[in-house]
């Protein structure tokens, strides 16, 4: 396979912030890559040095041999505006074209908005589109000039669920006509729906990258639940990925643990006898797995030693993007 | 695909952008029109001698172009670049100079139109005179004259925020009017100004455009002026350009 995009030893700072934290990656023709991170991850600013919008404050970025900066290397890029950033007063149509002129070897207005089912609204100006609408636009036109690599940055943000698997579905088609995708997203469903190969991002940091089914079954954690007055010996429980507790109640400590495994932790719960009320069990969020994943070392830990932990290892607090 | 096809594909949409919101083209081609009739027509010393009223009618025009230029560019520019439309703009294969030009283009038209109304009453109202052919000059001689005054707005543009940029532009257009003779003519400065005044690009642009329209000697700082201004100019708009990557936080 040959490599589309590459990055060696990259750092981007903004100021104190350090958004990119010596990155090493490379993105092969043909693949599908999931650039998974809670929000302020890195990702964004990753996508913006493989565009050329960035460079990096050390490190190199190549794009199809060449700098991203060189008009050339762009010809055979397709990446996404945000929806709000649409010129309202331009038709559907004009958008397209306008795009589209740019590339030597482009798909017709008509066809591409066919596939993405923007046919009835061709001429209407982007300004009177819904969300979901733009947002249709927006990732339509990565693909107008048929690029080799396509970035997809957060391309499902606010689509309701039938939106959302109808532009996987688009985008799924044109992987398989032959371009290479890389999206990022902090939604796990999405990284699923789509990518072969996930790239996780921390802190700027790249903490995993392996196959879809590998990541899945890392960050596949579960939220627990519960008020009780034995905070420490629940926490101690086997099973217990982190622990934090919530707020003091009369009687008894609100109290949220991460678990691999909810139900036999909730066995081990009933069995040891201890006293507990207001269970409730849910998926964990991709950031509160993420926590659990970097944190696994320091388990059991209170909330406030939890914060201090975070505090510590995390700079990349504020998204940095425009 | 070719600089030239894209320099025309991105003017033309830029004039079509601008052409849906008309109170904007309105705005620009009312502007000096109104001013002409403010403060020239109702003046008979000025508007009832053929030379004073026809260098105010030019002067008007200069200062028309000037501040349309200065205002679409550092405004637009700016502006523009503090929404997400622009940053994606930035990752299609179109080279910085093609869109540097369509911005000179699109608003060159739009200032070129904004002056035939200023024309047309100058005509009707005031003595002010000319031949059709030295009208013609009088409109190259303002297209090349204003090219300076773009890329200073773009140059404006791309080095600050729009807020800041609104405050520049506007101590930079009346600070250059006034310096450069639009309002005043040089014949009432004294000499220190009178000096300092051949240095702005706006008084070269008035003496370049008197010079097509009435003739006479062009002096040699006119020219070399305007020549200096667009050099430096465009040379500062395109390292501004090629640096910039959109509002930085910190």
């Amino acid at each position: 396979m040959s490599t589309l995009a590459q990055l060696h030893r990259v750092t981007r700072r903004f100021g104190d912030v350090v958004a990119v934290d010596d990155v090493t990656l490379t993105i092969e023709a043909g693949s599908m890559v999931g650039l998974l991170g809670p929000n302020g991850a890195g990702k964004t600013s990753l996508i913006s040095l493989i565009n050329g919008l960035r460079r990096p404050t050390t490190g190199t970025v190549t794009l199809l041999g060449r700098s991203p900066q060189d008009v050339r290397s762009r010809q055979s890029l397709g990446s996404t505006p945000q929806e709000t950033a649409l010129p309202p007063t331009l038709k559907v149509g004009e958008v397209i074209d306008f795009v589209g002129r740019h590339f030597e070897d482009r798909q017709p207005t008509e066809a591409l908005a066919e596939e993405f089912g923007l046919t009835t609204l061709l001429g209407r100006q982007t300004g009177a589109l819904s969300g979901g609408q733009k947002r249709r636009l927006s990732v339509a036109l990565a693909f107008v000039g048929r690029p080799k690599l396509v970035l997809l940055d957060e391309p499902t943000t606010g689509l309701d669920i039938d939106g959302r698997h109808a532009l996987w579905a688009a985008v799924r088609r044109q992987h398989e006509a032959g371009a290479t995708v890389v999206v990022t997203s902090h939604y796990l469903e999405e990284i699923e729906a789509l990518a072969e190969r996930v790239v996780v991002m921390e802190g700027g940091r790249v903490i995993a990258d392996d196959s879809l089914q590998a990541i899945v079954g890392q960050v596949g954690v579960r939220q627990i639940r519960l008020r009780t007055p034995e905070v420490a010996a629940v926490s101690a429980l086997p099973g217990v990925a982190r622990a934090e507790t919530a707020g003091e109640g009369a009687d008894a400590a609100g109290l949220v643990l991460y678990a691999a495994d909810s139900d036999q932790l909730i066995r081990e719960l009933v069995r040891s006898g201890l006293p507990f009320a207001d269970l409730a069990v849910r998926g964990a969020t991709l950031e509160e797995a993420f926590l659990t994943l970097t944190d696994s070392g320091r388990a059991h830990s209170s909330r406030a030693a939890s914060v201090e932990a975070d505090a510590a290892s995390a700079p990349y607090a504020t998204e940095v993007s425009r | 695909m070719s600089t030239l096809s894209l320099t025309v594909l991105h003017t033309k949409y830029n004039l079509i952008e601008t052409a849906r919101v008309p109170i904007a083209i309105i705005s620009a081609l009312a502007f000096p029109t109104l001013a002409l009739l403010f403060f020239v027509v109702p003046q008979q010393v000025v508007a009832g001698n053929a030379l004073y009223a026809t260098q105010a009618v030019i002067s008007l025009a200069v200062f028309a172009v000037m501040s349309n230029a200065l205002f679409s560019f550092g405004l637009t520019i700016s502006e523009n670049r503090e929404k997400p439309w622009d940053p994606y703009l930035r990752t299609l294969p179109a080279p910085g100079i093609a869109r540097v030009l369509a911005q000179i283009f699109a608003t060159g038209t739009l200032g070129l139109a904004a002056i035939i109304p200023v024309i047309v009453v100058g005509g009707l109202f005031t003595a002010a005179e000319a031949s059709p052919p030295r009208v013609l000059a009088g409109f190259i001689a303002l297209a090349v004259s204003s090219l300076p005054f773009m890329l200073i707005g773009i140059c404006i543009g791309y080095s600050m925020p729009s807020k800041a940029a609104i405050a520049v532009v506007q101590i930079v257009m009346f600070g250059m009017a006034f310096a450069g003779g639009l309002f005043l003519p040089p014949m009432l400065f004294a000499d220190w100004l009178n000096t300092l005044s051949k240095f702005m690009p706006s008084r070269q642009a008035r003496e370049l455009v008197i010079w097509a329209v009435q003739g006479g000697q062009l002096e040699w700082w006119v020219w070399v002026g305007i020549l200096v201004w667009t050099v430096v100019g465009f040379a500062g708009a395109l390292l501004l350009f090629r640096r910039d990557e959109g509002r930085r936080y910190h």
